[in-house]
């Protein structure tokens, strides 16, 4: 487990999502361990563009092969893009959570909520304790 | 006197003896005394009929059987007479090598039925013309139940407060069954004519059945239509013969259609088991119920087949499940399947074409005769107009010729035919509506469907139903995909929780004997005398067993049961004027089902932790029951634990919910440990459920069926399920929660048999052997795997759980690289990664020999020493003879062999598999690959 990676510029959420903050718009994923605790993912499924969501509120759904989860929004807004190639490749989930692997972006509604996220030496420790 | 005891126990007295004396006991009391508590024990032994031997049991029922009249069946309503090819008759149903297999969860040994539901799959798809098929449900009106669940998580995004339209004209016992479902969850059922529906009330689906169960054909494209733009989802319960002549569901709007496939050589059975079906489109794929099989590849690339997308599913999705459904009607889809592999389409169409010609020759001498009929347009069921009072003449008339018509109302007498009917029936069954004695001349007439709504389209195209129509193909099919199997016939199967124990074959007998096979449900009860008769015995002995007050045998699987017993628990509540109450407390440790199957009820899941020894944590659950006091309904709870202990504490855990206000439900999974020990009934539960299929030797038929009746008591046994056709359950009983009215009652006979075969003493033997068994099995293997949970004397219950998470550290070696490496050794896995990941769950159960338990522990020892020349690097970390298991012939005989062991090691890792050996079929399945390439109907031919 020591060897997962939790890129130090993004921010975390404690069900496993990295945010990607990039002025008002904030992209999605899973971090690495979460992927690895789930296994292969073989399919995921995500909001349309234009639809709203809500932090800590589920907008999606990663399945593997043993384990469906919930994918919790870090942060309330709009839908403005969707991962769309993971459709058919939902195993870039496993080779690059923080790459090829993100899910959706989303125009966040208020700066405010950013406080409630995880920096990434937090986010570590939380793992360890898992 | 030969004794049945000696051939249902598999240890001698002797092994018995070396057993024990292994565990440090001297005689199996004082070791009974230290695995269950003293305080649950029942006093002196089971009052039950002196134990009969096998020979004498055959008598007991062919006499039962000789009380049941077999009326020709013109009865309909979703249940056909039918002819069992023989072929199909001796090869499948009553071969041990296709009934006594467990769930393909080992898929890599289970290839030969996970072929044959998928061509059950295919062939349901093809013929309601929806590409997505399940691999069978329990009836069809649970299949409609299950229907109407999708359309509301498919559709209902708004908060609810929508309704879902069921037309009147749908069979009865379905729409019962609907009700039932729909009432908890506050679903609003508008049952109506379609075609007078004017959708002002708001739909998030709609139910219809075709043709009717009068028989009428109906063009339902405008109302398909109607739904859809009313924003709901439209589904078709169809008459999967009538398809032939038909056209597809799929071709006229239906999203979603269901049915059963009992007329595909499936016996009547007095309502079951059968194989239910439902089929839907691709995009509906993940909110499908039940089990699913999907063509992946193995290791080498070969197409292989397994679950797919078992994600959906209760045992990993618990509360969130698409269904609390566990298994599929295995053994009656393999059936079916194969009745449409032995006809093919064209025999399908020719046994459906005579059918309808039989019905439309019927309706023009009944019109001859002067009577209406309510629609012209029908497949095998016409309904006639008569006047009130001559009904009940008629029907007379029938039962005394040995024809059961049906009495839709008292004007309406319907009569279906199906392909045991001849021509001559017809003159018989005129005679009955003749009342002039005229003379009418017969014409043979073909067809009464509109050529609008006759099929166009072809089905059933796959050379598999195409190929295999001599007897000789035919036999020589069935025997290939069999040996592809590993059953009961080959090695013991472990299987935690699931009890594989012997399915006798004087058990088994009484099934396929025409007496039990060919009632109808709802046949006039007097006809069914000896079913009565060994039901009311059989529930008799049950109630004794648990010690409960009444029994139902309604519902139809274990999980069926769950969901019976929590609506029983409801309706005593509402009797009591607390119907507020819905918070159900469950154990983290419970089978999947039980969240489930709350969930179904409308239950609030509130979870309730276990302690490091895996018991219920007292202190979280009076926490927690105080909290939700006001709310409280219920406490589900598995005894023995689901971590195969004998929990001493059973009583307090009762108490504490009792004193809160709930309702104890006890899963009966595990009644194996305490049948003849102890009995729920006296310890604190107020409701169980039994899997017949588990412990009481209904085989498990690779899949199913199952029968999970109930058992409640005084105070609740009011509220047993009910039947709107068929009076049974208590005065206050809950509707319907199966289509029939005693579930799957021609399987009956075989725990009838058991139960009166060992006698009280034979089954506390039984029940003494299995605890025995397990504690054997888990002494010897703790020193290599330690065994995690253990009650306080350091005994398991029937079933242990073997910690394997030391090893992946060690070596990379992961619990389901040993599960794959078994099947090198010949053998089936325990349950794996349940109830906690990384171990494996062993049930021996008692029918096994100590032989049989040692080669399974010097296999799973072997393994273990294998894993350490991975650990001291003696071997590859990933190219080993673990990762690589199974190992099949092909792989062994090939040219290229880049192993660091010999393909000796590889096949026969112990010198007896030279003599026999089972070879697993296909190397290790790629589970990532079937569900991102879901597949789940036969793949073209070029591609095997």
């Amino acid at each position: 487990m020591a060897d997962l990676q939790i890129p130090h510029e993004l921010m975390y959420t404690k069900d496993h999502e990295w945010a990607q903050i990039d002025d008002n718009v904030v992209a999605v994923g899973i971090t690495e361990y979460a992927q690895d605790a789930l296994g292969e993912v073989v399919y995921v499924e995500l909001p349309e563009e234009g639809q709203k969501v809500t932090q800590n509120e589920p907008f999606g759904v990663v399945e593997s092969v043993k384990a469906v989860s919930d994918l919790y929004a870090p942060i309330s807004g709009t839908v403005v893009e969707v991962n769309e190639a993971l459709l058919d490749q939902p195993g870039s989930v496993n080779d690059d959570p923080y790459g090829d692997g993100w899910m959706i972006k989303i125009e966040m509604d208020s700066e405010k909520e950013l406080t409630t996220l995880i920096p990434a030496v937090d986010y570590e420790k939380l793992i360890k304790k898992q | 006197m030969d004794d049945f005891r000696r051939r249902h126990v598999g240890p001698s007295s002797k092994e018995v003896q070396e057993m024990l004396a292994f565990l440090g006991y001297k005689d199996m009391a004082a070791f009974i005394d230290s695995v269950v508590p003293v305080g649950i024990r029942m006093d002196g032994e089971l009052q039950l009929p002196p134990a009969l031997s096998e020979h004498e049991v055959l008598k007991d029922l062919r006499d039962l059987a000789n009380k049941n009249k077999v009326n020709k069946s013109f009865i309909g309503m979703g249940y056909s007479d039918c002819i069992t090819p023989p072929v199909i008759q001796r090869n499948i149903l009553e071969n041990p090598g296709w009934y006594t297999q467990y769930t393909p969860y080992q898929a890599e040994i289970a290839q030969g039925r996970l072929e044959a539901l998928l061509n059950f799959q295919t062939m349901i798809s093809d013929l309601t013309g929806l590409p997505m098929s399940n691999a069978s449900l329990l009836d069809e009106g649970t299949a409609a139940a299950e229907a109407m669940h999708m359309c509301l998580a498919l559709t209902d995004d708004d908060g609810g407060g929508r309704g879902f339209f069921v037309s009147e004209r749908c069979h009865p016992q379905t729409i019962e069954v609907l009700r039932t479902r729909a009432e908890p969850l506050g679903i609003k059922l508008i049952i109506g004519d379609h075609a007078g529906f004017d959708f002002k009330e708001k739909i998030f689906g709609a139910l219809v059945q075709y043709p009717c169960t009068d028989g009428a054909v109906l063009d339902y494209a405008p109302f398909a239509a109607k739904v859809k733009a009313a924003g709901g989802l439209f589904v078709v319960a169809a008459d999967l013969l009538s398809l032939s002549l038909l056209k597809a569901p799929g071709e006229f709007g239906a999203d979603i259609a269901v049915g059963s496939a009992q007329r595909f050589g499936v016996p009547l059975g007095y309502g079951g088991p059968h194989a239910a079906y439902l089929s839907t489109k691709d995009e509906y794929k993940r909110q499908i119920p039940g089990r699913l099989v999907g063509v992946s590849i193995d290791a080498t690339g070969a197409p292989a087949l397994r679950l797919a997308l078992q994600t959906r599913e209760q045992h990993i999705r618990r509360g969130k499940a698409t269904s609390n459904i566990c298994t599929a009607q295995v053994l009656l889809a393999v059936m079916a399947s194969m009745y449409g592999v032995y006809h093919g389409p064209r025999g399908l169409k020719r046994i459906a074409e005579t059918i309808h010609g039989l019905a439309a020759t019927f309706a023009e001498g009944v019109k001859e005769l002067g009577f209406e009929i309510i629609a012209p347009e029908f497949f095998d069921t016409v309904t006639v107009m008569v006047k009130p009072g001559d009904a009940p003449v008629i029907l007379e008339n029938g039962y005394k010729a040995g024809m059961n018509l049906r009495l839709i109302d008292e004007n309406k007498i319907s009569v279906a035919f199906d392909e045991t009917k001849t021509f001559s029936d017809i003159g018989q069954l005129l005679g009955f509506f003749n009342f002039k004695s005229e003379k009418i001349e017969l014409v043979k007439k073909t067809s009464a469907i509109p050529e609008s709504l006759s099929r166009k389209s072809a089905y059933m195209t796959h050379p598999v139903f195409n190929t295999h129509h001599s007897e000789t193909e035919m036999l020589r099919y069935m025997q290939r995909l069999q040996g592809k199997d590993l059953s009961l016939t080959t090695s013991m199967i472990p299987l935690g929780s699931c009890t594989m124990k012997l399915n006798a074959t004087a058990e088994m007998f009484p099934v396929t004997w025409p007496e039990f096979g060919k009632i109808h449900p709802f046949a006039p009860q007097d006809q069914a005398e000896g079913y009565r008769i060994l039901i009311t015995r059989l529930e008799n002995w049950l109630a004794e067993i648990t010690g409960f007050d009444g029994i139902s045998l309604q519902p139809n699987a274990g999980s069926q049961g769950e969901y019976a017993g929590l609506l029983v628990i409801r309706a005593y509540h509402k009797s009591r004027g607390e119907g507020h109450r819905n918070v159900c407390l469950i154990p983290t440790s419970a089978h999947g089902t039980n969240p489930a199957t709350a969930a179904m009820a409308n239950m609030q899941v509130v979870p309730v932790e276990c302690d490091k020894d895996g018991n219920v944590s007292l202190d979280d659950l009076r926490a927690k029951a105080e909290t939700h006091a006001a709310n409280l309904a219920a406490l589900m709870v598995t005894y023995p634990s689901t971590h195969g202990v004998f929990e001493e504490e059973i009583e307090s855990i009762c108490e504490i919910t009792h004193k809160y206000g709930g309702q104890v439900y006890m899963d009966g999974a595990n009644m194996n440990a305490q049948v003849g020990l102890c009995r729920p009934g006296e310890f604190g539960p107020d409701v169980c459920h039994l899997n017949l299929h588990k412990t009481f030797c209904i085989p498990h038929g690779g899949g199913g069926p199952g029968m999970g009746p109930i058992g409640v008591k005084s105070h609740l046994k009011a509220f047993l399920p009910s039947h709107g056709l068929v009076k049974t359950g208590g005065d206050k009983g809950v509707t319907a929660v199966s289509a029939a009215p005693w579930g799957s009652a021609s399987i009956l006979p075989i725990s009838y048999a058991y139960i009166a075969m060992m006698g009280a003493g034979g089954l506390r033997e039984a029940t003494e052997v299995a605890i025995l068994n397990a504690n054997y099995m888990a002494a010897k293997l703790d020193k290599h795997f330690p065994v995690l949970f253990k009650g306080k004397k350091g005994l398991v219950a029937h079933e242990c759980i073997i910690d394997l998470r030391g090893l992946k550290a060690a070596s990379g070696v992961e619990v389901v690289d040993v599960a794959k490496r078994l099947m090198d050794y010949g053998f089936h896995a325990p349950t794996v990664s349940w109830p906690v990941a990384g171990t494996m769950m062993i049930e021996p159960t008692e029918s096994e020999g100590k032989k049989e338990m040692d080669r399974y522990c010097d296999a799973l020892i072997g393994i273990r020493e294998e894993a350490r020349e991975i650990e001291s690097g003696l071997q590859d970390k990933t190219n080993n003879v673990l990762k690589n298991a199974p190992h099949t012939a092909v792989a062994v005989a090939s040219s290229i062999w880049d192993h660091g062991y010999s393909r000796e090691k590889a096949v026969f890792p112990v010198d007896g598999l030279k003599t026999s050996k089972f070879w697993p079929p296909v190397a290790r399945i790629n589970d990532p690959h079937g569900d991102r390439n879901l597949i789940c109907s036969c793949p073209p031919m070029s591609s095997y």
